[in-house]
């Protein structure tokens, strides 16, 4: 592993002042059989070595499919999992390995916000003690100094700070996801990891919610991991953007670049999955609809992952040799795409998208 | 005379707190053939709307009123037997969430069976051959065996795909489909809505698409209703409703979206919540979101009018033609002028 590891530190190209740098993380969950003796009969790849750096400051959005990894890999991040393997250094330090009493300092410089502003809220909790909880376990304070931070903290979110002594049950969907931000920011951290923070919210809420989010970043100068399925709403908050499949990253780049020109057909055929609120330029846009179903991370397809559904599928190589996350030519230097046959522009009608080309197929690099 | 005409429908609850007006008011028609899309946040009554269609709501604590004509026959006054007869039969509808609408012990073969034989004089072999048909129509591969398995072996996309043949087995005139892709990824909410078209170009049947998804409805919707606060907002064609928006709350919707096309530093967004619907706010029921709001607003609620000059667009806003007019071409310009960075 550690070869591997050092292999694709080489691969990111590193100025040295990333906040956080991963490195070839995985995360593997056993299957086992058998009650007295268990035994493992495989493992589920939720995570299978991805590699990427991220700078201060900036947003990075991750979308895919559900069980196409992305919560486990943010789950990993901040250590709520512990990686099977790989290194996440944070700020230069390895923070992979360390015991939960060593990993503390740490988990002040990152939070996380969930998805289900429902489930993640104590119900049986006052809003004061939910967001000064952390301020409280840190030692931050006095008690009075704790409520006083909390109420500027509600206010900042956009809630009332006479609402401290309430319950969240007495708040709307938005206004508790308020909450949830609110507690992430409460012990001013570096970093904050958002998985699908606005996917249960209604739109003219989740336009709320973004707009928090990128007046809280500019003030406080946050990075975010920003993970969602909605391509609309990553494109909107993100500086770059990665797309998962199967537990690996098939591309990543700037927003502009990986929106405007994707490479990798999977990027392609979701980009063009995604409904426009725009009736004329809906209609005369091609489609490409991709047949079943993600397949299951317990037996991935051999070679690339994607070549089961994969529109430009080729036999005999795809299906037997992985491809490398790369930089081609032609494309931008910070965007990189995981394919054999990468899009040659955008966009591609369906019979563009399927055709065999007469050129010859760009070669893989070597392994 | 239209398939489905709904005239002035009202559903109102009774809880211990006072009764919640649910639906106040609604009004619209479908026509064979013709796909319906009704938008609106969580609370807007849009759902409630076409479960008291379907006669589906609870009779305890429920009131209703207005009419809802299906073939000219009036569905809320209908006798339960005969209702039984036109549901599943004649309409029919798709729910949200898949796993909760299908009955876990039974195998999926079965229960597309029974609703062949509930409604047709079908021998048990003619039903099960029936359902076989559907389910290689509605894209399940190896349907053959997968007939005799179970829901929960069934994916969420899949799951949804055996809905629409159950929804669909009696080739029934009117679907309801309520947030038919909502749980669903792009990639299978895309197969979905080919699926729900296709379906209906080859049987004819007219569709009422219940979202919040606007770009769901620029889709595969001819008409559009935009619900607010249990009561229409704006009402018009497809093209109309997103190249000439006449309502606040409809500019608000396409303005909170972000897009793919277009770069905007900060979206659009509407101040507050949607309102308690025990108490509706006085006057226009948005009024207290509405960037535009008057002193009118506050005290005479605008009735549902027609757009001068266009006869099929209907809005509720009390606002003059010429302000709507400016700020819709403003909005849509917004998205337009920056499409290209």
């Amino acid at each position: 592993m550690t070869a591997v590891a050092a292999e694709q530190r080489s691969e990111l190209d590193l100025h040295g002042d990333e906040l956080l740098v991963v490195e070839g993380l995985e995360k593997h969950f056993p299957v086992t059989k058998g009650i007295m003796f268990r035994k493992q009969v495989g493992a589920v790849k939720a995570v299978d070595g991805v590699t990427f750096a991220v700078n201060e400051g900036e947003t990075i959005g991750v979308v895919g499919e559900s069980g196409c990894g992305k919560s486990t890999m943010a789950r990993c991040l901040v250590r709520l999992l512990n990686p099977t393997a790989g290194r996440v250094t944070f700020r230069g330090s390895d923070i992979t390995n360390l015991s939960r009493a060593a990993m503390r300092p740490y988990r002040r410089e990152m939070m996380m916000i969930f998805q289900d502003p429902y489930a993640s809220l104590n119900s049986r909790k006052r809003v004061g003690f939910i967001v000064g909880e952390a301020l409280q376990v840190n030692k931050m304070g006095t008690p009075t100094e704790i409520k006083k931070r909390v109420q500027e903290l509600l206010e900042i979110v956009g809630l009332n700070p006479e609402h401290y002594n309430r319950f969240p049950h007495e708040f709307s969907g938005g206004q508790r996801q308020r909450i949830g931000i609110a507690r992430a920011l409460a012990i001013n951290p570096k970093l904050i990891v958002c998985d699908e923070p606005v996917s249960a919210l209604d739109v003219s809420v989740q336009a709320q919610i973004l707009n928090l989010l990128k007046d809280l970043q500019k003030e406080f100068n946050l990075t975010y991991i920003f993970i969602a399925h909605d391509l609309n709403v990553v494109r909107h908050i993100s500086d770059r953007v990665f797309v998962m499949y199967l537990g690996q990253m098939m591309e990543s780049g700037a927003r502009h670049d990986l929106y405007d020109t994707p490479k990798h057909p999977y990027t392609g055929s979701l980009l063009s999955a995604v409904p426009i609120p725009d009736p004329q330029l809906g209609r005369s846009r091609a489609r490409i609809v991709l047949e079943g179903d993600v397949p299951s991370p317990l037996n991935p397809p051999t070679g690339c992952r994607f070549h089961t559904r994969c529109p430009r599928f080729h036999e005999g190589h795809c299906d037997v040799e992985t491809p490398e996350l790369a930089s081609r030519d032609g494309m931008a230097e910070s965007h990189a795409v995981r394919c054999h046959y990468p899009l040659e522009r955008w966009p591609l009608s369906e019979a563009e998208m399927r055709g065999h080309f007469a050129s010859a197929p760009v070669p893989a690099p070597a392994e | 005379m239209a398939l489905l005409d709904v005239i002035d429908l009202k559903t109102h609850f009774k809880t211990g707190d006072g009764i919640v007006k649910a639906v106040d008011g609604v009004s619209f028609s479908v026509d064979a053939g013709q796909t319906l899309g009704i938008v609106g946040e969580s609370g807007s009554g849009k759902s409630v709307t076409c479960l008291t269609i379907m006669g589906l709501n609870a009779k305890r604590n429920t009131a209703t009123s207005g009419q809802a004509l299906f073939k000219g026959e009036d569905l809320l006054k209908m006798r339960g037997d005969r209702l039984r007869r036109i549901r599943g039969n004649d309409m029919a509808m798709i729910f949200q969430d898949p796993m909760t609408s299908l009955n876990p012990v039974h195998s999926i073969g079965k229960q597309l069976a029974e609703a062949v034989q509930l409604h047709n004089d079908a021998t048990k072999k003619q039903a099960a051959a029936r359902a076989l048909e559907l389910l290689k129509q509605v894209g399940i591969p190896r349907a053959e065996s997968r007939i005799y398995d179970y829901p929960h072996q069934f994916s969420g996309g899949m799951r949804q795909r055996v809905m629409i043949a159950m929804a669909l087995i009696n080739n029934p005139d009117l679907l309801i489909a309520d947030e038919p892709t909502t749980a669903l990824d792009v990639t299978m909410q895309a197969q979905i809505l080919e699926l729900i078209a296709k379906m209906q170009r080859e049987y004819g049947s007219a569709v009422i698409m219940i979202t919040h998804d606007l770009g769901v409805v620029a889709e595969i919707a001819d008409d559009v209703i935009v619900m607010y606060a249990a009561e229409v907002a704006e009402q018009a064609p497809v093209d109309r409703i997103f190249n000439n928006p006449q309502h606040p709350y409809t500019w608000g919707l396409m303005g909170s979206l972000p897009r793919l096309n277009a770069d905007v530093e900060r979206l659009v967004q509407i101040e507050g919540q949607p309102p308690s619907l025990l108490h509706p706010p006085r006057g226009c029921r948005f009024n207290p979101r509405c960037a535009y709001a008057m002193p009118v607003c506050r005290e005479e609620d605008p009735p549902l009018a027609t757009v001068p000059g266009e006869e099929s667009h209907f809005q509720a806003c009390h606002l003059d033609q010429e302000t709507k007019d400016h700020v819709s071409a403003e909005l849509l310009g917004s998205f337009a002028g920056e499409a290209t960075a």
